[in-house]
Parts: C-alpha cells; sequence; structure tokens
C-alpha cells in the first residue's frame, strides 16, 4: 500500500472489522476471565471431563486418518481431472457445511442403526455403531471431511502439472507420481485440511449427539452440565475444552502459515 | 529413426494437421516456428504425452503411436526446467535411475558421472530453489538423461537463459548430440537453429511447411512463412580465415570467396548472412567504403511486395531487393553484369556451436 492514503473511509473499515474481532475474542476471553483457577484445577481432575476430552482428541483423530485415505486421493483427482458433472460432485462435496448438523446427526442416524445401511453390516459381526466412538467417528467424518477435500484439493492444483508430466517421462508410474511429486509439493495444504478436520470434528456438538449422547464427546458433556447444572458448572469444562481446541489451532495455523508450496 | 506420419491431434482450441517428418540416428533435428504454432504440442506427443488423433509414430520402424510414455523411454526437457523443487539436485538426477530400481553405491556412481557430464557435480546437495538458471537447466538436462532417452526432446531449453549462458549451454547440447544421441528440439529463434540443427521442420499454425536441412529451408524457403521465419536468403556455410584485433574478420564461403564482416570470435566454424536490403547493385565498379564488392551476372529478377528481387551469380548467389526504378535505370535483366557491394558492417557471422 506505499504511496496509498489512509482515507476516512479506511479509519471507518478498521473500526468496523474492531468490532467484528472484539465481538469474537470478548466472550471467549470473558468466560476464561470469569472462571475462577481453582475450579479449573477442579475439573480438570475429574475422571468424566478427562475422558470425555480424551474421546473427543481420539475419536476426531481416528475419523481424520481413517477418511483421509478415501479423502485425498478424491481431492488429487479433483485438482488434476475435469470431467462430467464435476460441478455436482463438488457441490456434494460442500453439502455438509451447509446442512444444519443436528439433520446432519439424523442422516448419519439412519445410516448406522440397525437397520441403516451400514447398520445391517455392523450388526450381524457384533458391532453396534449407535451410542460407539465409532458411530462418534462417522458423525464426525460427515460434517468435517469438506475441510480436508477442499484444502487438500486447492494444494494439489497449485502443484505444476508439468512436473508431473516430467516425472512420467522420467519413467515414474501415475502411483510413484502421487507419493513423490504431488503429495511432497501439497503436503502442507493436505496437512492443513487434515488439521482443519480433525478441529472441526474434534468440536462437533449437533450431529454427534444425535448419533451418540454416551460416550460422551466433552461438547456433549459441557451441554449436558449446562443443562442439569448450570452455567456454573459447564463453564470450567467449557474454558478447559476451549484449550485443547486453541491449541490445535494454533498448531494448524503454523502449519498452514506458508501454504504456497515450493512449486 | 523416429517416422511421424500425418499425425493429426485436436487440442482445446488448437489443432496439429497432418505432421510428418523423419529424424534419423544420431541427427540434431529442430522444430522452429513462432510461439503458438504447435512445436510443443508435437513434442509432447512424440513423447506420449498425447494421443494422436489420427496419423502414426514410428520408432525404428516400430509403431508406437499406442506405446505409453514410459515404455517409449523419451526423455522431456522443458522450457521451465520443470526440476522437482523438494528434491536436491542429486535426488532430481537419481528421480529416473530410481525408477529402473538402481539404488545404493551404483546409484551414487550414476548420479554422479550424469552431474560431472553437465558439470553440476558440485551441487550436488543443493535444492533447485538456491541455483542459478543456467545451473537448474543443467540438472534437468543431467535427470533427462541419467534416464538414457532413446531420443531427448527439448522444448525450448534456451529461452530462459542468457546470452553467455545460451552460448555454453549450447556448446553442452552439442556435445551431447556428438556422443551420438539423437535430438528433438522446439524454438523459435532461427540463431538457435542455426547454430545446432543438422535438419529442421519449420512449423506454423499447427502445420509443418517444410522439412529439410538447415541450408536447404535458409536458402530456398517454399512458403513465404518459412521465408519471413528463416529471415534471410543471403545465408551461407563458411569457415573463419583471418580476424584481425579490431574484430573484422575474412570469412571463406568456399575455395573462391571471400567476405568481410564483423566477428567476436577469432576461429571456427558457422553461417554468415546479411540482408537482401543490404546489397547494392550497379553497373560500375562502385567506389565506395564498401569492403565487399563482387563482379557477377543477373540470373533473375521477379517482382515481388514491394519492388523487385534480383538474384546475382557472383561466384556465389546473392539477392538483393532492388525499386522499380533502378532495375528500369540500370536495365536489370537477366544476363547482365553488375557489381554486387555490400558494407562489412552488414553481414553477421553465426557460429556453430563447438
Amino acid at each position: 500500500m506505499g504511496g496509498y492514503r489512509f482515507s476516512w473511509f479506511h479509519i471507518a473499515a478498521a473500526l468496523l472489522g474492531g468490532v467484528v474481532l472484539l465481538f469474537i475474542v470478548a466472550p471467549i476471553l470473558g468466560m476464561i476471565i470469569s472462571t475462577p483457577a481453582k475450579s479449573l484445577i477442579e475439573t480438570a481432575a475429574e475422571q468424566e471431563v478427562v475422558r470425555s476430552i480424551w474421546l473427543s482428541v481420539w475419536v476426531a483423530m481416528a475419523a481424520t486418518l481413517v477418511f483421509a485415505l478415501f479423502c485425498i486421493p478424491l481431492a488429487y483427482l479433483l485438482a488434476r481431472f475435469d470431467f462430467p458433472f464435476k460441478r455436482l460432485v463438488l457441490g456434494i462435496i460442500d453439502l455438509p457445511i451447509v446442512i444444519p448438523h443436528s439433520a446432519a446427526g439424523i442422516a448419519v442416524l439412519g445410516l448406522i442403526a440397525r437397520d441403516g445401511l451400514l447398520g445391517r453390516l455392523t450388526s450381524p459381526l457384533g458391532i453396534e455403531l449407535v451410542g460407539s466412538p465409532a458411530g462418534i467417528a462417522i458423525a464426525m467424518a460427515f460434517v468435517s471431511v469438506p475441510f480436508l477435500i477442499n484444502a487438500a484439493r486447492e494444494g494439489f492444483a497449485l502443484v505444476p502439472e508439468r512436473l508431473e508430466k516430467a516425472a512420467l517421462s522420467l519413467g515414474a508410474s501415475p502411483i510413484t507420481i502421487f507419493f513423490t511429486v504431488a503429495l511432497p509439493l501439497a503436503w502442507r495444504s493436505v496437512v492443513s485440511g487434515l488439521v482443519m478436520m480433525f478441529a472441526r470434528g474434534m468440536s462437533e456438538f449437533g450431529a454427534v449427539v444425535i448419533v451418540a449422547y454416551h460416550p460422551m464427546v466433552a461438547p456433549v458433556l459441557i451441554f449436558e452440565r449446562f443443562g442439569a447444572f448450570g452455567l456454573k458448572y459447564a463453564k470450567p469444562v467449557a474454558v478447559l475444552f476451549i484449550g485443547v481446541s486453541l491449541t490445535v489451532f494454533i498448531i494448524m495455523r503454523l502449519l498452514s502459515r506458508n501454504r504456497s508450496n515450493h512449486a | 529413426m523416429l517416422r511421424v506420419e500425418g499425425v493429426c491431434k485436436k487440442f482445446q482450441d488448437f489443432s496439429l494437421n497432418q505432421i510428418s517428418f523423419t529424424v534419423d540416428q544420431g541427427d540434431y533435428f529442430m522444430l522452429l516456428g513462432p510461439s503458438g504454432a504447435g512445436k510443443s504440442l508435437i513434442l509432447e506427443t512424440i513423447a506420449g504425452l498425447h494421443k494422436p488423433d489420427s496419423g502414426k509414430i514410428f520408432f525404428q520402424g516400430v509403431d508406437i503411436t499406442h506405446i505409453g510414455v514410459r515404455e517409449r523411454n523419451f526423455g522431456i526437457v522443458y522450457q521451465d526446467y520443470a526440476v522437482f523443487p523438494h528434491l536436491t539436485v542429486y535426488g532430481n538426477i537419481a528421480y529416473p535411475l530410481r525408477r529402473k530400481g538402481i539404488r545404493g553405491k551404483e546409484l551414487h556412481k550414476q548420479v554422479t558421472r550424469f552431474a560431472e557430464r553437465v558439470s553440476v557435480a558440485h551441487l550436488l546437495t543443493r535444492h533447485p530453489q538456491t541455483l542459478s538458471g543456467g545451473e537448474v537447466q543443467r540438472t534437468a538436462l543431467a535427470r533427462t538423461l541419467a534416464m538414457e532417452p532413446r531420443i531427448l526432446l527439448l522444448d525450448e531449453p534456451l529461452s530462459s537463459v542468457d546470452v553467455k549462458l545460451r552460448s555454453e549451454l549450447r556448446s553442452l547440447l552439442r556435445s551431447i548430440n556428438s556422443s551420438g544421441q539423437t535430438v528433438i528440439h522446439v524454438t523459435h529463434d532461427y540463431e538457435e537453429t542455426l547454430a545446432l540443427a543438422s535438419h529442421l521442420a519449420v512449423v506454423n499454425g499447427g502445420c509443418i511447411e517444410q522439412v529439410g536441412s538447415v541450408q536447404e529451408i535458409f536458402q530456398n524457403p517454399r512458403s513465404e512463412f518459412a521465408a519471413m521465419f528463416a529471415g534471410v536468403h543471403n545465408f551461407y556455410p563458411a569457415s573463419i580465415v583471418e580476424f584481425s584485433e579490431h574484430g573484422l574478420t575474412t570469412v571463406r564461403l568456399n575455395d573462391i570467396i571471400a567476405i568481410c564482416c564483423y566477428t567476436e570470435g577469432c576461429n571456427g566454424e558457422g553461417f554468415v548472412c546479411f540482408s537482401e536490403e543490404s546489397v547494392i547493385l550497379s553497373t560500375e565498379k562502385p567506389h565506395q567504403s564498401a569492403l565487399n564488392v563482387f563482379r557477377g551476372r543477373v540470373v533473375e529478377i521477379f517482382p515481388q511486395r514491394f519492388g523487385l528481387m534480383a538474384v546475382v551469380d557472383a561466384g556465389f548467389r546473392v539477392l538483393s531487393k532492388v525499386t522499380w526504378e533502378s532495375a528500369s535505370r540500370f536495365g536489370l535483366t537477366p544476363g547482365v553484369e553488375v557489381w554486387v557491394s555490400f558494407k562489412a558492417s552488414s553481414v553477421r557471422f553465426i557460429p556453430r556451436a563447438s
């Protein structure tokens, strides 16, 4: 902006923007400040709280890693090829972002319930998905896969196709090209997508609460404490969980700080 | 060795039409044409990156039209080099070798051998981002040579490097070709063509306008485009015989004809060229500063878009552009004896890459 003069409009825009930032930061900061350290320590020592936070973390992690096996190749195909109805496919991928998460939970429940498409396959094996970590993982993945697919797709699109052509002419097979050229060059975006998917899945409440009230993930525990005991008891759990989420968020920002790939 | 027969290919809004030419073993074949002529598409079709819509490609008599890129084993070097930015120079050169299953000491030996061949052996641990344009280009060449390609395909490899480096790289390409490597090289630069090509095809608008040796095409362009692109008609293979310290040089076209020009180098083979506009015809011996004066006879005179073109036999075939008024004033008709003169400063000497 060298030589570009700062006008009244820019000052007004900065002030309006400041209000938005305050709007985001103030409630979170207010909650953290108003929670006494003593109650935080006591809550952190509660088995139920530790268990729910740990459940949220590991189930979200597992959902991210398992679904990455399906999402990353899809993202690569979407970045590299044009095909009929590609826009429709891109729209379908974004669908979980636009539908209400409680509705998403109902849809997932229909899939994994005993008489659902997936439930019918797992029930005879003695695996009940509803009310299990596997069910929670599916609900988390349903609402968070768009974040991984879109970030990875953008990353792959930034890898010059010419590098892949060069690799092909140098004797590499398509799978070798994917692992030796495309993935190493798009890794920042892919990792950023993985972290976003993980963070989004971990903080999911709407879809998860419908699929599994128990075992209780942290967002459901916060909701339950608020409903049963009130704000005072819900706050320390919320602050602890925000702490975990913020840690993940900071890692995500650090990893995706330089989204521009080498290429 | 390589025969391209009537290849047609539609690609986005562009199409190649009836592309045909033959490249012999050990040839340095160039595809010369302006940007957007379809040269790179021809090269990528030969490499197997695009399938022709019709036509065939033969290699050593075998139809390879539908054979995959890897099976063809034709190495391609792109204008933007396409070196892998996440790998070191070593990793780049090792890439095709690893695909062949070469590992350990043998891999190291071969990487070093190819790196030494293009003088990048001291850069093996560096990443491409830390190299100069010329070093990256050499790395790309070494990487492609490491696959020991049956044909080396070069897509405008010298267009992004400076003049000094270009001359070094030309020498390198010439030496690679001299070792028996068949090369197909795409360029829009006729000087580059003169410096390197043994044969060439002039490409325009997705079609081949002319195929032949450098001399054939530059002296007898068959189409207006080829003539325009070849740039000059007064074009002769020549060798330097005498060089003075001011750069004034005598070059010999054949046993009889020697002409004066300015050159940078003091020995070697190459081509001399000068424009038709710089050649002056007169019926009496000229008393001017021009150092190149020859006696000759008009053999042909034909109209051009502007004025006339006179072809004079002065022991070598010289073309001169004249106005209708001059032609009529000096009675320039076939058979008339004339003096041909042109300044040494109007002659360019383009050395062959050694």
